[in-house]
């Protein structure tokens, strides 16, 4: 879960001022009942070729007619993600594929339903939004014989039309990207996004999020260099490594001399490199132009407002207040994780009950790994916890111990609890004399300690807290190790 | 005529526009159907180039004939085809699903 | 009454008197279809055992006092472009041959709910494109009036099959022209509604912003009243108007007068004398009934065929490419995916199919996108414009449906543009969206069959309808 959300901490840097520049395009299927253009279920992990219809199927004759669902969501996530929410139309995109049933799909062209927006990432990094547009999703093909499933050298295909019809809202960011972490903070915020609005369930691994990634590099202060498109980047890891990959192999072939082809790459996440897929060429020519079985969508001021009202506070808000709340950083890893689980709300009821907020966010990351749901513990019990280590009633460990147990029974008197067994915290009295004699019955690992070897502490500690039965504060122990080392 | 009014008229089709097209359009066509397609082309492109006389900087487009809008369905389900129907006229069903012959890269 | 066949509105009465059942009159009409079809080849397919079994159920229902609707024992056909669930639907192509669709086309739905029977699936120019039915792939259909004529296109297996008495009326559809055009070849009437006013679900799309589906029948209120069961909004069409067709049947009688009837001041070219010497009478006609008739202009006429053969070719390219042999129809085996593509689609389509396939890509491609497609919507526009200035004078246009009378079967196949030109008057409706129709009104060259087509505006059937009234009154 608490994946790559926060730490923008290890970003490759490219050698000799070179710079990337990425833009992503992910695919989000919309979490509807039904398809964008038709009535059969939008539902994953189905027997092929159960959730078809005509207009599925492109049989001759079907006509597609909007979802309107769909189109509420789209504007939910076109407002989420601070876009202006406009007239549309649709055209069809002409190609022909064995995944795509009429030959052309669906999609939003020269005026999608969202435009111009933005996503701020951690740093107040912005990345612009240039549009967020409704389409179709494509049937499915499963590869046989040759080698090993893959598409080339396969001896046929299996078509399923489950997935086709699926309302998708494809978002296409500015080349604004300038790392991979920036780039991984975009995926993960966009999926809270989704999660938040309820657009879509936002699953990489079923393919209902899906990213390309577009990367060039260019040296500093130049213009944008020719782009590949990186598919088939199906998680948030690998859209880092996939771009770190591009990047490095865009940067040896200009640096040995060669250039850049524009083209469409494939990640291979087993073998952590990208591959041609096919190259752009003039072939790629899709005659788009309106589709004449639909008409104009315009949903106009009142229902966009009356969206945008019905709004939850979106992800970015909700860390500003949980780190207003608690005092931690709003980049932190806990803000991250507690927003991301839904848990902030639960937190806040700790400090209602009078809780010690700041504890309780480390609790409630500690002690309740689900997301979605707020725990199911009173927020009483946990509040009376946190006074008790704040009062220093009981040590951190302590309190972990009777978090632990709170949790397990769905609730109990942390006093109850602490009294029960027999948890007090020492006065510094009486862990001076237990480290005095820990030092003392260990006087090779005092030496090293004292020599700089801040490792050697660690069985210092070990005996203390053993000798103490766990009721040494672990703070206070090490504090005073500290102390005596001088 | 200058290059700058020429380029406002209709372009000629070729034997190789032809060809090309003929492939967007997944059609395997013969060497004579191609030549009898170019001189046909030709003819009607010809014909069509009546609409160069017209000024029609000033129109705008009319793809539909009725300016309608919203139109929607409710997210509701409603029973599909049956499977067996649908691949019992399929050219090659298998396991549930439409067999293809081999392609050599994905789309979209 | 333009033959000695019964209309539907007196089959539909006989049948409720019980002065005869509706497998009597079934019965009448495959027993023509016997004797004549293998002359005239009206039909892709007879569903003579459907239809039998139809027909006694009606004849039992209404036995026994149940209401089946307004067109209660009425045999009809319909065009094969048209889905019929478990029907063979193959838009003479055979790239469709043998293709049962899974569902039924609105109208289908609508039409056996309203009682009426419906006897088979009827030939037509491949994919509806053509203006002679000689672009079947399997084999023409002949003219009932004279066997070496054509019957016109595409909807000519339609036209035909109302004109020989196979079908007391049928449905067709109607692009730029292919309803009127052969009900005026042989001699019935054909309706081309307002676009929207047919629901579109379940026919085969030829050039989606053009197509309607609509009647030919032996008489006008024959006309109307199939107009009343096939019209009104389906939400399955997202084109179809949102309101209830208007009432035809019931404005038949309300005659022209002070009606304004405008005259194209410029006639095109190519017009055959006789017909035009019918389209004469046909004013004179009105005029005597109380209209007045007025000089307008189409100043875009000229222009419509080329906006028209840019336009539908271009949306046909797109409809027809879903024909890939992969979940219907054909399929040439080959080695690799765009092989059988390429092949299948070679084998599958007829030489027309193929021509405005690749007319139709051309222009949507990139580079001539702007000088073709892009063009021909202004053009569009611009004819969409003369008919609003136009019925700012007048309230209908009359002017011939077709330039001539049927002509010879082979006389116009080896050249594409002249067949082309079959579609002069009758296009520019299609692009405006409007209403029009095909009224016979006597005989030109040959003896054979001259309509009169009536021009209307978007929902201007019920006047359309009135005019129509009024010249088979006076016919
Ligand atoms: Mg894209
Ligand atoms: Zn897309």
């Amino acid at each position: 879960m608490s994946n790559a959300s926060s730490a923008p901490s290890h970003a490759t840097v490219l050698p000799n001022g070179w710079e990337m520049v990425i833009g992503l395009e992910v695919h989000v299927e919309l979490d509807t009942k039904t398809k964008l253009f038709s009535a059969s279920p939008n539902h994953f992990g189905d027997e092929p070729n159960t959730n078809i219809d005509p207009v599925t199927l492109g049989l001759p004759g079907a006509l597609p007619v909007i979802n309107r669902r769909a189109v509420e969501l789209a504007i939910r996530l076109g407002l989420a993600l601070n876009c202006t929410v406009q007239a549309s139309t649709f055209h069809r995109k002409n190609y022909f594929y064995q995944d795509l049933a009429k030959a052309y799909q669906i999609t939003q062209y020269d005026q999608p339903i969202n435009i111009d927006g933005f996503m701020m990432l951690p740093g107040d990094v912005r990345i612009g939004i240039e549009r967020a547009h409704l389409e179709e999703d494509t049937g499915k093909s499963t590869h046989f014989g040759g080698t090993s499933g893959r598409i080339h050298g396969s001896d046929y295909s299996l078509v399923d039309f489950n997935r086709a019809g699926v309302p998708l809202v494809e978002i296409v960011s500015r080349p604004d990207i300038r790392n991979a972490d920036q780039a991984r903070q975009y995926v993960s915020e966009l999926r809270s996004i989704l999660l938040a609005v309820g657009a879509s369930d936002a699953k990489m691994e079923e393919g209902s999020m899906r990213c390309d990634v577009n990367v060039s590099v260019r040296k500093a202060g130049d213009p944008f260099g020719t782009r590949c498109e990186i598919k088939n980047v199906n998680s948030i890891r690998a859209v880092g490594k996939a771009i770190d990959y591009e990047a490095r192999r865009q940067v040896d072939v200009l640096e040995s001399g060669g250039t850049i082809r524009q083209e469409t790459r494939h990640w291979d996440d087993a073998e952590g490199r990208t591959h041609t897929l096919r190259v752009k060429e003039d072939a790629d020519d899709y005659r788009y132009f309106l589709e004449p079985d639909l008409v104009l969508l315009d949903p106009g001021a009142e229902w966009v407002e009356s969206i945008r009202a019905s709004l939850p506070m979106l992800p970015a808000a909700r860390r500003a207040r949980l780190s207003q709340l608690t005092g931690a950083d709003k980049e932190s890893e806990a803000v991250y994780v507690i927003v991301e689980r839904g848990q902030d709300d639960y937190v806040q009821l700790v400090a209602d009950a009078g809780g010690e907020p700041a504890r309780a966010l480390v609790y409630v990351q500690q002690a309740f790994s689900e997301a979605g749901a707020n725990p199911v513990v009173p927020a009483k019990d946990l509040a009376a916890l946190t006074l008790l280590e704040r009062d220093a009633k009981v040590t951190a460990t302590q309190a972990k111990t009777i978090l632990s147990e709170i949790v397990a029974n769905g609730g109990g008197d942390a006093v109850a609890i602490a009294a029960a067994k027999g948890f007090e915290a020492l006065d510094t009295s009486a862990v001076e004399a237990m480290v005095d004699a820990a030092i003392a019955a260990q006087p090779d690992a005092w030496a090293k300690y004292c020599g700089g070897e801040e490792k050697a502490m660690g069985a210092l500690v070990g005996a203390i807290m053993k000798s103490s039965q766990g009721k040494a504060d672990g703070k206070v122990v090490t504090a005073l190790l500290q102390k005596k080392r001088g | 005529m200058s290059p700058s009014s020429d380029a406002k008229t209709t372009p000629k089709i070729t034997a190789q526009v032809v060809a090309k097209v003929a492939h967007l359009a997944r059609l395997d066509l013969t060497e004579a159907e191609l030549a009898l397609m170019t001189t046909q082309l030709t003819g009607m492109l010809d014909h069509f180039g009546d609409i160069d006389k017209l000024d029609l900087s000033a129109v705008t487009p009319m793809a539909q004939p009725f300016p309608i809008k919203n139109v929607y369905r409710e997210d509701v389900v409603v029973p599909g085809l049956d499977r067996q129907e649908v691949l019992d006229n399929a050219p090659a069903p298998q396991d549930g699903r439409f067999r293809v012959p081999p392609s050599n890269g994905s789309e979209s | 009454m333009t033959s000695e066949f019964v209309s539907v509105v007196d089959i539909v009465g006989s049948i409720r008197e019980g002065k005869t059942t509706a497998s009597a009159v079934l019965e009448q009409h495959l027993d023509r279809i016997d004797m004549r079809e293998t002359e005239i080849h009206a039909f892709n397919h007879v569903m003579a055992e459907s239809a039998r079994a139809n027909a006694a159920s009606i004849d039992a229902d209404l036995k026994a006092g149940k209401e089946r609707g307004p067109l209660a024992g009425v045999p009809i056909a319909l065009k094969d472009n048209m889905c019929t669930r478990g029907v063979p639907t193959t838009c003479s192509s055979k790239i469709l041959e043998g293709w049962k669709p899974p569902y039924d086309a609105t109208v289908a739905t609508r039409l056996q709910q309203a009682g009426a029977v419906i006897v088979g699936k009827t030939n037509l120019d491949e994919f509806a494109m053509g203006s002679s039915t000689e672009n079947s792939a399997f084999g023409p259909t002949r003219n009932p009036l004279d066997t070496s004529r054509v019957p016109g296109g595409s909807s000519g297996g339609s036209a035909a099959a109302v004109a020989a008495g196979f079908a007391a009326a049928s449905l067709g559809s109607d692009t730029g022209g292919s309803i009127r055009q052969p009900a005026a070849l042989c001699g019935v009437v054909g309706v081309k509604p307002t676009y929207g006013m047919v629901s579109r679900q379940g026919l085969v799309a030829f050039a989606s912003s053009l197509d309607q589906i609509g009647p030919f029948t032996h008489t006008v209120a024959d006309a109307a009243l199939l107009m009343e069961v096939i019209g009104g909004h389906d939400p399955l069409d997202s084109t179809s108007l949102d309101q209830p067709v208007p009432s035809l049947t019931a404005v038949l009688g309300q005659g022209v007068k002070g009606m304004r009837i405008g005259r194209l001041a410029d006639m095109p070219d190519g017009c055959e004398p006789e017909v035009l010497a019918r389209l004469d009478a046909a004013f004179a006609a009105l005029k005597a009934a109380g209209a007045t008739i007025v000089d307008i202009a189409l100043p875009s006429l000229s222009y419509c065929l080329t906006a028209y053969y840019l336009v539908a070719p271009a949306e046909a390219s797109s409809n027809l490419a879903r024909y890939d042999g992969v979940r219907y129809g054909l399929r040439v085996e080959s080695a690799d995916l765009i092989s059988m593509y390429g092949a299948t689609r070679a084998a599958g389509f007829g030489a027309e199919v193929k021509r405005r396939i690749m007319l139709g890509t051309y222009a949507l491609s990139a580079g001539y996108y702007d000088a073709y497609y892009g063009k021909a919507l202004k053009v569009r526009r611009l004819i969409a414009n003369d008919f609003a200035a136009a019925y700012q004078s007048c309230d209908v246009i009359l002017t011939p449906t077709s330039p001539t009378v049927a002509f010879p079967i082979g006389e116009k196949t080896s050249d594409p543009l002249t067949m082309y030109l079959c579609d002069i008057f009758t296009i520019p409706t299609n692009l405006a969206g409007h209403a029009a129709m095909s009224v016979p009104f006597g005989t030109g060259a040959h003896s054979m069959p001259v309509g009169v087509q009536i021009l209307a505006p978007a929902l201007g059937e019920p006047t359309m309808f009135r005019v129509a009234a009024e010249l088979e009154r006076a016919s």
